[in-house]
């Protein structure tokens, strides 16, 4: 089956405290990077499968963002990227 | 009477519940290995306190997929009771048997500390040994452990009467200073503090004793 190459991208919901993205911020500061309005902090999953097509891959990678990588009450998950894995990468 | 306890890789609060019931409280106990499916003569079930399977990619996320998870789903939609402790709390939720999530403490500070507690018990199965408005000291121990729900799922939680403890002084940002929950049918209780840390006299104190022993009577 052929290789397909995705990166899932989960972020706090926007009514959900970041903590860690508010330190990060004061942090940003001390460096001199003072003018940042907002930073939140997400994960990025890079994920490699194989599927008969590129829907199913898409079908594989929603379940898989919904039920695993993301916790719906309080992340959101994109689908930001889903091709075909060339062979050289 | 005898009590299940569900052992993860990374559970580290295992052995304090066992001690509880056992050495405290004259209560059986049988731990339940995450690959265990056999719940067969259990009358409750405790899913402890510490880091199941490391809590990568979010606290209790990879356990909610454990074999002896589906068994304790059975278990509490047949009315078993079922207590979640901490990290125990970070996977009822996970697993969609309470609502709501616990998230990264408001100040970032990892919090270990005695607290002060309020409980309004309601139809909660584990607290009936407590009376309302009662005031509890129990330890917590958590990085984790602010609760956070959808502004407008908070109500009917409260209206419900499943906002069984509070926080006197919050700890770590929880809307409405939650410390646990119970679910509506009440045979399922989630909360960052430890009662199986306060049953032993030598620790300090009792006040988790009733709650491990509401299941004797």
């Amino acid at each position: 089956m052929p290789l397909y190459r995705a990166r899932v991208l989960v972020s706090l919901r926007p009514s959900v405290l970041d903590p860690a993205g508010e330190a990060t911020r004061a942090a940003a500061g001390r460096l001199g990077v003072s003018a940042i309005q907002r930073l939140r902090i997400g994960k990025a999953v890079e994920v490699e499968l194989e599927a008969d097509s590129l829907d199913g891959a898409r079908a594989q990678l929603e379940l898989l963002s919904d039920r695993l990588l993301a916790n719906p009450v309080i992340e959101n998950w994109a689908l930001e990227q889903l091709e075909p894995a060339t062979a050289e990468a | 009477m005898t009590l299940g306890i569900v052992v993860f890789p990374g559970s580290n609060c295992d052995r304090d519940v066992q001690w509880a019931a056992e050495g405290c409280l004259g209560i059986s106990s049988r731990y339940l290995w995450h690959e265990d499916r056999d719940l067969s003569g259990l009358d409750a079930v405790v899913i402890p306190g510490g880091f199941s399977y490391g809590d990568y990619l979010r606290c209790g996320a990879i356990a909610r997929f454990a074999p002896v998870l589906q068994e304790v789903v059975r278990f509490a939609e047949a009315g078993g009771p079922v207590l979640g402790i901490c990290n125990g709390f970070q996977v009822l939720t996970e697993l969609g048997l309470l609502p709501g999530a616990l998230t990264r403490n408001e100040h970032l500070h990892f919090v270990c500390e005695t607290s002060e507690l309020t409980v309004q018990p309601g139809s909660c199965r584990w607290l009936k040994g407590y009376s309302n408005g009662e005031l509890l000291r129990f330890p917590i121990a958590h990085g984790e452990g602010r609760y956070q729900i959808e502004a407008d799922q908070l109500p009917v939680l409260e209206a419900n009467g499943q906002v069984v403890l509070r926080y006197r002084h919050n700890p770590n940002g929880s809307v409405a200073d939650v410390a646990g929950i119970c679910n509506a049918a009440g045979n399922v209780l989630g909360l960052m503090p430890h009662p199986e840390r306060a049953c032993d006299p030598a620790t300090g104190g009792i006040d988790g004793q009733r709650l491990l022993a509401a299941l004797l009577g």
